[in-house]
Formats: C-alpha cells, sequence, structure tokens
C-alpha cells in the first residue's frame, strides 16, 4: 500500500536510458516523495499538535499540584486511589463498558441473525428502522430518555401504574440509575455491532453451510463450527473498539444523572470532567482520564493486531 | 411393545416431519424473525416516538398529567415556532451549522490529501504513519478534554465556538483518512499508469482519478465528519459557557434546563430539530456509510 506506482514507473524509465537518466529519476523519486509529505503534512501536524502533544501535556500536568505550582510526581494518582468516590468511579466504569459491551454484542449478533434470515430486499427498511438509535445524535437520544425517567412525569411509572405496579424511582437510586445508563448505551450501542455483525455474516460462504448440512450439523452447530469461527476476527474487532468507545463514554451519564445519586454512577469521563473543569483542579482532572490509558492502550493494541490479521486475510 | 419397533417409530416420524417440513420451517423461522425485528424496532423506537409526541404538546398539557401521556391530545406546533422566533434557539443552530461546514470541509481536504499519500505515494516512515492514524482514532476526546483546555486557554480560544473548529477535525480525520486509503488502496495500479504516461502529475491524478473513482468512500467520509461534528457533546460542554457562543448539543441543556423549571416541551421540539439534519441525511445516504463503515473496519 506505501509506494503503490513506484516499481513499474522506474522499471520502465531504467530500461530506456539506464545510465543517463539515472539522476534525473533519483530527482523524480525525491520529488514524488516530497509532494507526497506535503500532502500528509495537515496531517501530521494536526495528530501531533493536537492529539500527541496534548496526551504527553496531560501526563505532565497529572503530576502537578493543583495551583500547577510544583511537581508532586504520583501523588495525584495516589491521592485518587485512596479516595472512596474514586474506587465507585472505578467500579462503574468497569461495570458500565463491560455490561454494555456483552449486552450489546448478544442484541446485536440476534439482531444481525433476524435480519439474516428475511429476504434482502426487505432488509433495507428494517435496518432503516434498527438503525435510528444510532443516528440521533447521542446528546440529543439521551435528553428524550432523561423525560421518560423523569421522576414525576415519567412515562414508563404511567405503564407501571396502569398495569397496578408501583413507581420506580429511575434515577434516584444506585443500582437502578447504574441499570439505566447501561440501558441507554445498549440501546444507542447496539445498531453499530448489528451492522458489523450483518456485513460479517454476508461474507461467510454458502458452500460452507451446505457442507455442514451435508455432515449432519444442525443449527447450533453451524453455528458454533461455521459461523462464530469465521466470524472470530470481526466480533473481536468490534467487541473491542465497542470497549474502548464505552468505556470512555462522557454523553450519557452526564445528561442523564450527572454522576448522582452520590456520585455511583460517574465514569471515568464525567468525574474528569466534574473534578477538572467544574472544581477547577486541571491536574487532578487529567489524572482521573489518565486512568483509562492502560486498559484502552491494552484494547487498542489488540484491535490494530485484529484488523492487521483481517487485511492480510483479504489481501491472501 | 419391544423398544426396537419404537425407535423404528421414532425414526420414522422424524424423517417424515424433517421431510415435510423444511419449507415450513423456513416459513416459520421467516415469521418468527419478523415478529422479533417488529419487537426490536418497537423498543428502539420508543424514546424517539416519546421525544416527537412531547414536542406537540403545550406546558399545560404536559404538567396536567391527566391521561395518556404517550400521546398528544391536542397537537401543536407552538413549541417549535417558539423556537425559531427564540435568538438564543438561533444562534445555536448557526453556530452548529457553521462548525460543521468548516470542519467537514477542512477534515475532508486533510484526509482525502493524507489518505492519497499514504495510499498511493509513499514516503519515508508512511506505513508507520498508517497505523498512528488507526490509532489516533481509537483515542476517545475524553482523555484529551482536560489538557486541550490548557491549550486552549493559552490561545485565548476559551468560550470562542471558534475552538471547536480547530478541536472537532482531531476526531473526524483519522477516520476519514483510514476509510480514504482503503477505498484508494482498492483502485487498480493501472488507472494512474495510464494518467502518468498521459502526462499528469500526482495533483491531477488526484484531482481528476482518484476523487472521482472513490466518489462513495468521499460521501461515506463526509457524513462521517458531518456525524461527529454536528452531535459531538464533550468539547462543547467543557469549553463553551456563554449562550452566543453555544451550539446546539449543549445549549439546549444549558439553556432550556434552568433551575427547576424544565420546559419540557421546548426541550424535546429542540432535540427534534437537532435531531433531522443527521436523520434527513441518513435517510438519503445510508448505503454509502453503512457500505464506508464496514468497509473501513475491515479492510485496511
Amino acid at each position: 500500500m506505501a509506494d503503490g506506482t513506484s516499481v513499474p514507473i522506474d522499471a520502465i524509465a531504467t530500461r530506456r536510458a539506464p545510465a543517463r537518466r539515472a539522476n534525473a529519476m533519483q530527482r523524480f523519486a525525491r520529488r514524488r516523495s516530497t509532494i507526497a509529505l506535503l500532502l500528509a503534512l495537515p496531517l501530521i501536524l494536526l495528530i501531533a499538535g493536537l492529539v500527541v502533544y496534548p496526551a504527553i501535556y496531560a501526563i505532565y500536568l497529572s503530576m502537578l499540584n493543583k495551583r500547577m505550582t510544583h511537581f508532586v510526581g504520583l501523588g495525584n494518582f495516589a491521592f485518587l486511589l485512596k479516595r472512596h468516590t474514586f474506587q465507585l468511579v472505578i467500579f462503574q466504569s468497569c461495570f458500565f463498558a463491560v455490561s454494555a459491551v456483552i449486552l450489546k454484542a448478544i442484541i446485536g449478533f440476534i439482531l444481525a441473525h433476524l435480519m439474516h434470515n428475511i429476504p434482502s430486499r426487505n432488509q433495507r427498511i428494517w435496518r432503516g428502522l434498527l438503525l435510528v438509535p444510532w443516528v440521533i445524535p447521542l446528546a440529543m437520544s439521551t435528553l428524550g430518555w432523561w423525560w421518560l425517567f423523569d421522576p414525576s412525569y415519567s412515562a414508563f411509572n404511567w405503564i407501571l401504574n396502569a398495569l397496578g405496579f408501583q413507581s420506580v424511582p429511575w434515577l434516584g437510586e444506585t443500582w437502578i440509575a447504574r441499570l439505566c445508563v447501561v440501558a441507554v448505551n445498549v440501546w444507542f450501542g447496539t445498531p453499530f455491532f448489528m451492522i458489523m455483525y450483518l456485513a460479517a455474516l454476508k461474507s461467510v460462504p454458502d458452500q460452507l453451510y451446505e457442507a455442514a448440512a451435508i455432515d449432519g450439523a444442525g443449527a447450533v452447530q453451524k453455528l458454533f463450527f461455521v459461523t462464530l469461527p469465521m466470524m472470530r476476527n470481526i466480533i473481536a474487532i468490534t467487541v473491542l473498539f465497542s470497549l474502548i468507545v464505552t468505556f470512555a463514554d462522557f454523553d450519557i451519564v452526564r445528561i442523564l444523572t450527572a454522576g448522582g445519586p452520590q456520585d455511583t454512577t460517574h465514569l471515568f469521563a464525567t468525574y474528569a470532567f466534574v473534578v477538572g473543569i467544574q472544581s477547577g483542579d486541571i491536574p487532578l482532572g487529567a489524572s482521573v482520564s489518565l486512568f483509562m490509558l492502560p486498559i484502552l492502550a491494552i484494547a487498542a493494541f489488540f484491535v490494530l493486531r485484529g484488523v492487521n490479521r483481517r487485511s492480510k486475510e483479504i489481501a491472501a | 411393545m419391544s423398544s426396537a419397533t419404537t425407535t423404528a417409530n421414532a425414526v420414522a416420524a422424524t424423517r417424515r416431519r424433517h421431510t415435510r417440513s423444511l419449507a415450513s420451517q423456513r416459513r416459520w423461522a421467516l415469521y418468527g424473525s419478523y415478529a422479533a425485528l417488529v419487537v426490536f424496532v418497537i423498543m428502539f423506537l420508543i424514546p424517539p416516538f416519546y421525544t416527537v409526541m412531547t414536542s406537540l404538546k403545550t406546558s399545560a398539557e404536559i404538567s396536567a398529567q391527566s391521561g395518556n401521556p404517550w400521546f398528544a391530545h391536542n397537537p401543536t406546533l407552538s413549541n417549535f415556532i417558539e423556537l425559531i422566533e427564540m435568538p438564543d434557539f438561533q444562534y445555536f443552530f448557526m453556530n452548529s451549522v457553521m462548525i460543521t461546514v468548516v470542519t467537514v470541509v477542512v477534515s475532508m481536504v486533510i484526509s482525502v490529501m493524507a489518505a492519497f499519500s499514504l495510499a498511493r505515494m509513499g514516503f519515508w516512515g508512511s506505513s508507520t504513519l498508517a497505523t498512528g492514524v488507526f490509532l489516533t482514532y481509537l483515542v476517545p476526546a475524553s482523555l484529551l478534554f482536560i489538557p486541550l483546555f490548557q491549550i486552549l486557554g493559552f490561545l485565548g480560544l476559551i468560550n470562542n465556538v471558534w475552538c471547536l473548529a480547530l478541536v472537532y477535525p482531531t476526531l473526524a480525520v483519522p477516520f476519514c483518512t483510514w476509510i480514504m486509503i482503503g477505498y484508494f488502496s482498492s483502485i487498480p495500479k493501472e488507472l494512474d499508469e495510464a494518467a502518468l504516461i498521459d502526462g499528469a502529475g500526482y495533483v491531477q491524478m488526484l484531482l481528476k482519478i482518484f476523487i472521482p473513482v472513490a466518489m462513495p468512500g468521499i460521501i461515506a467520509a463526509t457524513i462521517f465528519a458531518f456525524t461527529v461534528s454536528w452531535g459531538a457533546f464533550l468539547y462543547p460542554m467543557a469549553y463553551l459557557y456563554s449562550m452566543d457562543q453555544m451550539v446546539l448539543t449543549v445549549g439546549i441543556i444549558s439553556d432550556l434546563v434552568r433551575g427547576d423549571v424544565f420546559q419540557w416541551g421546548k426541550i424535546m421540539a429542540a432535540s427534534v430539530l437537532a435531531a433531522a439534519p443527521p436523520v434527513i441525511i441518513y435517510a438519503f445516504l445510508m448505503d454509502y456509510y453503512i457500505a464506508g463503515l464496514t468497509s473501513g473496519a475491515t479492510k485496511g
């Protein structure tokens, strides 16, 4: 992918005029890579200036005291780990990300199969309907959920009351609120899993299923011995990618609960926002969000490996 | 009586059932799939449906709490009309449009040029850079918003809507570049050889061949850039605080939610208006976007 045209053109040129043109050819090659570098320069500047530099700067910031006057080493991290609120943040972030990703993966897998079952001429309209949660900007749809969970006007409670049940304090109690936050994330993220898995399902050759059927495989065996192995890589990429995005989620918790009740639904991102921006302790906020780094780095490593393996498979 | 006959009967029965029912089994699987899809679609559409319904109610109807809240009994557009006449809402909408247009244009120019360079021309370290671009895509905004707050502070851009035009491209460019690398790599090399033989330069080759041929990819990447900059929430939430500088996503929440008086009808109408542009774009261009997205994650 890196140096596409160079080989054939250089070869042609060499055959025509071997020694005399060598100099010109060198210049040509130099000019070609110069143009290439110039074309990529805005991208390099953007990544260096607004991603790499801030990331390094965050590490530096996290080692300062609140007024940013002197260096405290890992003091902020130690301070955070001792605080009960932050221990809750770590727990809630992991609970939120893991449970939401598992649910999204399972529901997305089921939906992809349902979509795969129906005739392809009908798939477009159903896919369009199922993608609606994912198309609406998350901040806007979370507002709708917030209104559905409203303590005094909740439309869910109206249904419960009509069926003879008690009203539920959706966002008022720790575990109910935690589950509500997960539910909104699952609602938003499942369509993405569905389209990824549907694309993967469509790429499994029919012959494999026919061969399995001839060998007497049932539906369950086809699922475990044909579908899942063929989709393994895509499943891994999608799950890990979603793990990163879910782990770093901000919008849902910020709008729905703002971390409450009693800071029990805070994620790293929302807690970093409260500490760093709202309370103005920039170094501590930077340390909070840096706690995400190890998990993100591990997930990113495996995503990259999966994607590389996938492109080799396709190339082969 | 013997077990042999019962097994034989059972085997015959299953075989009969098997042959008879293959077609009807398929049909039932189909009906079952449709039924399950209907259930899922209803669950998925409840919040948008309720949002639209609430936006059509007056404040009086909402606070009266009489009757079924799931339907607007006297639907009215007054919320929408009041919103459109509200100066703050006009600021939000114009700011959102402005920032989105600038972000989309800047991101697409940067990523198309870079993708062409990385996919076709190459220079020292270009394949490392391609990997780096993908890794950058995996860096979430919530990791960088605090250092960026400091950096924007030095630049004097805090509480200036244009700071978003500076930071949004970091959200859009990596994935757009990645999609475009995929599309550009799939263009046959013969095309650019032919162009080179005809005397085209690299820039001409990009403009006259690569961009037209990779148009589906460009549409997909443009939609991605649009979605990201229209819906971003964390950056405007952290960097903007006066009403005339806000964009839609944060403006609606900060302006209409004040104290304990929530104007729910207007909030919901505003989120309908804010969600409309992406929904309309997806309604027409969904296929391009999905093709770009699924290929973006599966090929390099």
